[in-house]
């Protein structure tokens, strides 16, 4: 395939003196292999790595997985000794399993002899992405790519004005951003089933996928904002009360009327993709999905640019306001034999002006140079969105056992809001029994 | 791809060694040749057959876990055992499977032998047409499985049109994938649809060793055609029938790709076959200890199960 | 023809089982034919509705499978000009330009490799052990051909975790020699199974003849035996290299990139956003279309095998 025309445009677009990795090239060329998602930020990264390939002399591979089967490939991966990838961006949630088995490189040291702060990346997506135990200065990654839940929606509906006189009769608000979640079922329940433009429309795509992560994903991002909390924050791992406490059955119960009254046909197991499908084939109003999507949705020729808005979660009913963070961190895999090249991809990577270009190609940076850069809020549309939704992150567990943790979770999510099975308080109670069990196999509970 | 796993216990030929030939030694010695040809695929079947297995049940008696590799391994002793055994998600899973395994065999058995019968009426082109239906069982399961998710869409998939087109439904209106009362059925479609062919084939090997005298002379007799489809047809197919449910029986009861690839288990855990909840704690959960006893505990069933009905088997071969 | 069954039926009764048979044979084929059709739609008109029939067909399916594509900034298409080739083109026209190829070749070549190679293995394996059980007394040989043969009703999620953990010791996870090693072990039983069958057909005389011709007992084997069962090896062969074409589990597990074959790949081709059917189809098609050329020409043989296994006098 003819990438040397590409090789061209970024010698020509990226300015970046690497005069110090100009001199750390006369080591070895490898060839690196870097592991993550398939997905539009990943063909960034491939256009962004030119430069670095250019610069240094490695040559980078690049092994991709789509969502539903990268925890699954990658997991396997890491466990079975492989080593297919040198460099990982794996999921925040991996953190605390690949820390504590030795799976990645611990970058303490590598931070400090080249001077990369971690202070100088937004605080949520270092708890998030780079740190185990949470909390300690302990770095296992760098944050690469911040991502968080929010929400797009159809300004060009919103704007039509037989439709705010209509909603504003039906529901006694506006139609616009909606303020809480109660709010946007209105708007949701608004749009579904009617014909707009010859086409039957619904109202709100949003997880609900079985297989990996996607309906703890999303139902989380109601729950947290209603008042669903992982643990007592006093006393760590004590769940019950917390995990199935009342604000928390309201807000699952909610996640399920919001399913039941205005998903799209077909939408039993949607994730990231099927739900960039509904919204950029104009069949919803509404979209939950990461922010890694605003940038695709805004240059999409259908419901791009002016068409389409984005806002951070809403409210839950006492005010609160929580957003699943998403994201990950780049590691050095502790098994692979090309360290050193792999933290020369890192050290590229971490330089202001490379993450820069990043967030140009579409890439959310996590260095706070970038994002709190005065021009930033306004050099996208989704800019100022992203801001405020990672300032209201929280993230699933992150411990050794997340995996069985996330399984439970998806298995009783997904019973009770698709496959209507129990209440919610059912599957709640059944979530922390599930979550003790684990814990309690683990010694920590 | 088939598998004829069991075929052993049907027939066996007794092993044809000609005593005037295995005297006469000329070079290396019989005996020698004899080792010489079978060591190698008995220790590559030791290596990776038995001495897994043996590995297998030794797991299944401690906590071990492939993602903790320095944690301590302790023995458990039957612990995973009682606690397979006991979990209730693991009996509703060998519901769906039971659900899968007694649809599928029901559907293909009857479509399969109907084929059959009808193609050993032997009309002109039958055997192109055989071959064509014998397609879907010649591909990849996880493959097709895929694709089938996207015919299974609402409105937009090929088999929802198909329904609404022909029932005045919305396509729309019915999700064989998200409803819960129709999953379990859309992994039956599509497995029916993809091993019907198999059955039919057992089946059309059974007709045609019917010898036609048998026939004659129930004409002779001037039994009807009805009653010579009862008393001839069926019980000289019968051994062919029952062979092919246990071909299916066991293959439906190993299986992983197509229904992981259609449905994934969901919705909720509806369509969840023991492979698949196999898989979550092995591969996704880890536990391997506890996944070991359960593969340990599926291994026992399948092998009762199917030496049982080898039996019965046999009985009616016999009659 | 009627050697094996009653009396002919009559004209009638061939004309509604054969419509009836080939009613059921289109409905059959219309999903597989539908794989086809898919893969040389436009994304857009794979998930129009009503579904179509007719459209323009295009290789934008084909283009997609075979490279990775990144969104176009106005400043890259400014200064990269024209497009060039045909594909370059297609892909433009979306806002898009080719950052490289993708990985379906080389999981498409790890298909061959791991498919030819088990199936040689496994038939040199195979025909040599066949061979000995059917002509020499083998002890205990009866009890271990069915202990092998009923390993085969294991799980293979369940055989995959020691499995697992050996090739993690011995370090053949997600390599050649792994699978092809694992895929060789698995239709070895079958293997052994059929061809055993294929050369007890052969009248054991020959042999004798040769023998007496003063041929060693190997070149007996070699020159006599193995040229007559030459059919049975070839319908042996195709079964284990369908097998090995085909299989998922194993695969999914205990390869991740560098060993992994086409099946657990084609289910994740997934385009920039969302679902790229068109992408998928071409994928499934080229996967599987050899296969169902396969089928048709040598049917032969194919459908000899598949009774033949299952159905041993």
């Amino acid at each position: 395939m003819p990438h040397s025309y590409l090789k061209s445009a970024f010698a020509a677009g990226v300015v970046t003196g690497l005069v110090s990795l100009g001199a750390a090239t006369s080591a070895q060329a490898e060839d690196l292999t870097l592991c993550w998602a398939a997905w539009d930020p990943a063909n960034a990264l491939v256009a962004l790595s030119k430069d670095f390939e250019a610069k240094s002399g490695h040559k980078i591979s690049f092994e991709f997985v789509p969502w539903p089967n990268f925890a699954d490939r990658m997991l396997n991966e890491l466990n079975s000794g492989g080593k297919l990838c040198d460099l990982m961006i794996g999921d925040s949630q991996w953190i605390g399993g690949a820390a504590e088995n030795g799976q990645y490189v611990k970058l303490n040291d590598f931070f400090d002899k080249e001077g990369i702060k971690m202070s100088d990346f937004i605080p949520a997506t270092v708890t998030g992405y780079s740190e185990w135990p949470k909390g300690t200065p302990n770095y296992w990654a760098l944050p690469a790519f911040g991502d968080v839940v929010g929400w797009s929606y159809r300004k060009d509906w919103f704007s039509r004005p037989e439709l705010q006189a209509e909603f504003k009769q039906k529901y006694g608000h506006d139609l616009a951003v909606p303020k809480t979640f109660e709010e946007l079922k209105h708007i949701a329940e608004f749009f579904q089933g009617r014909v707009i433009d010859g086409k039957t429309v619904y109202g709100a795509a949003i997880y609900t996928e079985r297989g990996s992560e996607g309906i703890t994903m999303g139902a989380m991002d109601v729950l947290y904002s209603y008042g669903f909390e992982y643990q007592n924050p006093e006393k760590p791992y004590e769940l019950e009360g917390y995990v199935n406490s009342d604000k928390s059955v309201k807000g699952l119960e909610f996640y399920k009327e919001l399913y039941n009254c205005c998903a799209p046909p077909g939408s039993s197991d949607a994730y990231m993709s099927e739900n960039i499908d509904a919204y950029k084939s104009g069949q919803v109003a509404l979209q939950m999905n990461f922010a890694f999507t605003w940038p695709g949705i805004n240059a999409d020729p259908n419901v791009g640019g002016d068409k389409s808005g984005y806002f951070p979660n809403p409210a839950g009913q006492d005010g609160k306001q929580f957003a699943q963070l998403g994201g990950q961190g780049i590691s050095v895999v502790a098994i692979s034999e090309k360290q050193d090249a792999a933290l020369e991809y890192i050290k590229w990577f971490a330089q202001p002006d490379v993450q820069a270009k990043w967030w140009q190609l579409g890439g959310y940076s996590a260095l706070r140079a970038v994002v709190e850069d005065p021009g930033f809020a306004k050099s996208q549309p989704y800019a100022q969105t992203f801001l405020d939704s990672m300032a209201i992150v929280k993230d699933f567990w992150a411990e050794p056992s997340y995996a069985s943790l996330l399984q439970a979770s998806q298995k009783r999510f997904h019973n009770y809001v698709i496959a209507g099975q129990g209440t919610a308080k059912e599957a709640l109670d059944g979530l922390v029994a599930d979550w003790k069990a684990i814990f309690e196999d683990e010694g920590k509970y | 791809m088939l598998d004829s796993s069991a075929g052993r216990a049907v027939g066996e030929t007794p092993p044809v060694v000609s005593k005037s030939v295995s005297k006469r030694r000329q070079g290396v010695s019989d005996r020698a040749i004899a080792w010489l040809f079978v060591a190698p695929s008995i220790f590559l079947l030791l290596a990776v057959n038995i001495f897994p297995l043996i590995w297998t049940v030794r797991l299944s008696f401690t906590n071990f876990r492939v993602n903790r590799p320095n944690a301590e391994v302790q023995f458990v002793g039957l612990k995973n055992y009682i606690s397979v055994l006991t979990d209730g998600d693991i009996w509703q899973t060998m519901q769906a499977t039971a659900h899968f395994l007694i649809w599928t065999i029901v559907l293909q058995v009857l479509i399969g032998f109907a084929l059959a019968y009808l193609i050993n009426k032997k009309f002109r082109g039958n055997d192109l047409w055989t071959t064509i239906i014998v397609l879907p069982m010649m591909l990849s399961p996880a493959v097709v499985g895929n694709f089938w998710t996207f015919l299974y869409q609402p409105q937009i998939g090929l088999f929802n049109y198909a329904v609404g087109y022909l029932t005045g439904t919305d396509p729309s209106a019915f999700s064989m994938i998200g409803d819960v009362s129709l999953a379990p059925w859309a992994i039956v479609i599509v497995d029916t649809w993809m091993w019907t062919p198999f059955v039919m084939l057992i089946c059309l090997a059974g007709l045609r060793s019917i010898p036609s005298s048998i026939y004659e002379a129930a004409e002779c007799d001037r039994a009807s055609k009805w009653r010579q489809f009862w008393t001839i047809t069926i019980p000289m197919v019968l051994p062919f029938l029952m062979l092919a449910v246990l071909f299916r029986g066991i293959e439906n009861f190993k299986m992983f790709d197509l229904v992981v690839q259609l449905t994934g288990g969901g919705p909720g855990s509806i369509t969840e076959l023991t492979s698949i909840n196999l898989k979550r704690e092995a591969f996704e959960k880890w536990r391997t200890g506890y996944a070991s006893a359960y593969a340990v505990i599926l291994f026992v069933t399948v092998f009762g199960l199917a030496s049982i009905y080898v039996k019965a088997l046999n009985k009616v071969k016999q009659r | 023809m009627s050697s094996y069954s009653v009396t002919e039926p009559s004209v009638r009764q061939k004309w509604a089982a054969g419509t009836l048979v080939v009613v059921y044979a289109l409905i059959t084929i219309l999903p597989l034919l539908w794989i086809i059709a898919t893969s040389f739609k436009s994304p857009s008109d794979a998930i129009a509705y009503p579904p179509k029939t007719v459209f323009q067909p295009t290789l934008e399916g084909y283009v997609n499978l075979f490279t990775t594509r990144t969104r176009a900034t106005e400043q890259d298409l400014k200064e990269l000009g024209e497009p060039k080739t045909w594909y370059d083109r297609i892909v433009r026209k979306d806002g898009f330009i080719i950052a490289g190829p993708s990985r379906f070749l080389e999981r498409f070549s790890n298909s061959m490799i791991i498919g030819f190679g088990s199936t040689v293995l496994c038939i040199v394996l195979g025909t040599a052990a066949a061979y000995a059980f059917s002509r020499f007394k083998v002890p205990l040989k009866d009890d271990l051909l069915f202990f092998i043969l009923s390993t085969r009703m294991m799980p293979p999620i369940a055989v995959a975790i020691p499995i697992f953990l050996m090739f993690r010791s011995l370090g053949l996870n997600d390599t050649h020699a792994g699978m092809i090693l694992l895929y060789t072990a698995v239709n070895l039983s079958l293997a052994v199974w059929l061809l055993k069958g294929f050369i007890d057909e052969i009248p054991i005389e020959y042999e004798e003849a040769a023998l007496i011709d003063g041929y060693t007992r190997f070149q007996a084997f070699y020159k006599v035996v193995l040229p007559q069962a030459m059919t049975g090896i070839a319908s042996t062969a195709i079964f284990c290299l369908i097998f090995a074409w085909n299989e998922y589990a194993f695969a999914v597990l205990l390869t991740s990139g560098t060993a992994q074959t086409a099946p657990p790949f084609i289910p994740t081709i997934i385009g920039v956003g969302g679902q790229d059917w068109p992408a998928v189809a071409a994928g499934a098609t080229l996967f599987l279309v050899p296969v169902m050329i396969f089928t048709i020409v040598l049917r032969k043989h194919l459908l000899r095998g598949i009774t033949f296994g299952a159905v041993r006098k």
